[in-house]
């Protein structure tokens, strides 16, 4: 937990509250906003210092292309080219030349600098609207070297934050299972990365097939299906530590866990006899708690942010259609209509729309509805994809998608995508290898 | 006379089939499938001489059919036989449902099969079970027979 620390130290000037600059975000990225990043600029000796500690050769570039990087793929900003820039980085201290930038057309313009501070990383930023020539943001912040990259996240965070009105999610992680080999004898390891693909790490070694693995929203831990031993069951893993534990002791296959809000409960399914229920379980008194009872397959379950409801999938009309109930499992009520069959639904962090996976007619959909089941909206259509993970704003939905094979068989892929709520701005998560089951962890700076 | 035109007819018929299958070369699937059900050989691996290993189940469905009820009733007298034998029944789903869907369908295929079994006599101790979902399919195609071969309850040796 320790590396994941960063004070906010001074807030240099208070932020004005009116807002400038605004970004329209109900309408996708139609119109970009055009916005330069100046490189942070950066004293000799400091820059000595980080290119020895970190192996880079001007950590105020590299930092300022992850900014550029982040506004890039939420598709609500246009950074300009830096060959075009008029002015030199080391405008941090002063007022920019306006006019310079507006040449450019870059509305809003970020500068900073980054320093090397009692054996820490100092960085101060300011966001600028050019056109009326007015400081809107700035911010400073000291944390350990390595966390430079979470440093460009932040700043992006609190630009994004700064224009949007809305919070940013660029300083978080996803968990997702990392695939390769054929697909009939597919191997899957839990991994974790950066949100822009960075920093990937391989958490299990892929002796045993993992599953589904989603982010505690309140801690370091995750929850995941493990077939360790060939006993499909739900496991509790700490990120941190690698400790790793069974959750609860059933006699037969725990599947589909979530975290309840406050992370302090699991829910997920257990089958037994050929039928699925809904269970939670309490982390800390572990008491279990059946919360389904019907003879169908009741899976996949996700709960609303306050805590009250209870949203998941069963076959019980038929085939696979959402149903939301109470968190007591009362007051049952299906909120699929639509033609098809659906699954996967997960309660926005806002907490008025699901997302959720639709099949029909052969193709797989990614799509949101309210949580009455009106206002349903298909976002994307493909051959084949699913399981939704809602970025911790609500504005950006993760998921997989998998390629056909051709007649002989060949061609299998999975690839992790994000797509703006609005259906725009679609796009593919980089990831080294093959991947899926993507969940996004909540803000790590709070 | 009668017979003439019931050899006419028959002939007819011999020749409409022959070019069936002559068109059916180019799309291999026909012949496989009954509705959406598996019917051929070509993934089967048998636990003794006659005794198929699988039984092959609908889109969505984990209700036996009579071929797959002859199957197990023939695992049924073989493990019978071999009363030492224990089993895990192995379920699985193509790839076209949602992952936690299948692994929940996937265990309702291979408990259909063991609710079968025990109807024949086999004890609940021999037999356990395990459900893969999507995660294992036996033919890797993005067609209508590769799913129809991979919606399967297997049935395999534990000892």
């Amino acid at each position: 937990m320790k590396n994941f620390l960063i004070t906010l130290i001074i807030i240099l000037i208070p932020v004005k509250s009116f807002g400038l600059i605004e970004v329209d975000i109900t309408r996708g990225n139609l119109n970009p906003l055009p916005v330069a990043v100046s490189p942070l600029s950066i004293d000799e000796e400091s820059r000595k210092n980080f290119e020895k500690i970190l192996k880079k050769k001007n950590i105020g570039s590299e930092i300022s292309a992850i900014v550029e990087n982040n506004l890039k793929i939420s598709g609500l900003f246009n950074p300009l080219n830096k060959d075009a820039f008029l002015q030199e980085p080391d405008i941090a201290n002063l007022k920019p030349r306006f006019e310079d930038w507006n040449l450019i057309k870059a509305q809003a313009l970020i500068t900073g600098k980054v320093s090397y501070v009692e054996e820490k990383l100092r960085v101060e930023f300011r966001l600028w609207d050019v056109l009326a020539g007015k400081e809107m943001m700035a911010l400073a912040f000291t944390t350990v070297s390595s966390n430079w990259r979470r440093v460009g996240h932040i700043i992006t965070d609190k630009v994004y934050e700064r224009l949007t009105g809305e919070r940013g999610y660029f300083d978080t992680r996803i968990i997702y299972v990392a695939e390769e080999g054929p697909k009939t004898q597919r191997v899957k390891k839990l991994a974790i990365m950066d949100q822009d693909g960075a920093n990937n790490k391989f958490l299990t070694l892929g002796n045993e097939l993992v599953l589904t693995p989603r982010f505690n929203p309140t801690s370091q831990m995750v929850t995941y299906l493990s077939y360790f031993r060939n006993l499909p069951r739900v496991y509790l893993l700490d990120i941190e530590t690698g400790t790793q534990e069974v959750v609860g002791d059933f006699p037969g296959m725990t599947f589909a866990p979530r975290f309840s809000p406050d992370g302090k409960k699991i829910i997920m399914s257990f089958a037994k006899d050929g039928n699925s229920e809904i269970y939670t379980m309490d982390l800390e008194n572990r008491i279990v708690e059946k919360i389904t009872n019907h003879p169908s397959i009741d899976t996949s379950p996700s709960y609303s942010p306050d805590g009250k409801f209870i949203s998941f999938n069963s076959d019980r009309s038929g085939y696979q259609q959402i149903y939301v109930m109470k968190s007591d499992g009362s007051n049952v009520k299906r909120i699929s209509f639509g033609k098809g069959i659906y699954g996967t639904p997960v309660w926005s962090p806002r907490g008025d729309l699901i997302a959720f996976t639709k099949l029909h007619k052969g193709k797989f959909y990614i799509g949101v509805m309210r949580t009455d089941g009106s206002g349903e909206r298909l976002l994307t259509e493909n051959f084949y994809q699913e399981a939704p993970s809602w970025s911790p704003n609500g504005r950006v939905l993760i998921f997989y998608r998998e390629t056909k094979t051709d007649s002989k068989g060949k061609g299998f892929s999975a690839k992790l995508w994000s797509i703006d709520l609005t259906g725009y701005n679609e796009r593919q998560v980089p990831t080294p290898t093959d991947g899926s089951d993507p969940s996004w962890s909540s803000l790590l700076s709070n | 006379m009668k017979l003439n035109k019931i050899l006419k007819n028959g002939f007819l018929i011999v020749v409409a089939c022959l070019a069936l299958s002559a068109c059916a070369t180019s799309k291999k699937s026909t012949g496989q499938m009954q509705g959406d059900v598996y019917t051929g050989t070509d993934t089967v691996e048998y636990l003794a001489s006659g005794v198929p290993d699988r039984v092959f189940f609908a889109t969505n469905e984990s209700v036996l059919t009579t071929a797959s009820r002859e199957t197990l009733r023939k695992q049924a007298a073989w493990l019978r036989k071999n009363s030492k034998i224990t089993i895990v029944l192995e379920g699985h789903a193509d790839e076209r449902g949602t992952r936690e869907y299948n692994l929940a369908l996937g265990e309702r295929r291979a408990n259909a099969a063991k609710d079968y079994l025990m109807t024949y006599g086999i004890s609940s101790d021999r037999i356990s079970v395990l459900s893969y979902g999507k995660e294992r399919p036996v033919d890797s195609g993005s067609n209508p027979l590769a799913w129809s071969k991979n919606r399967r309850s297997v049935t395999v040796k534990a000892n």
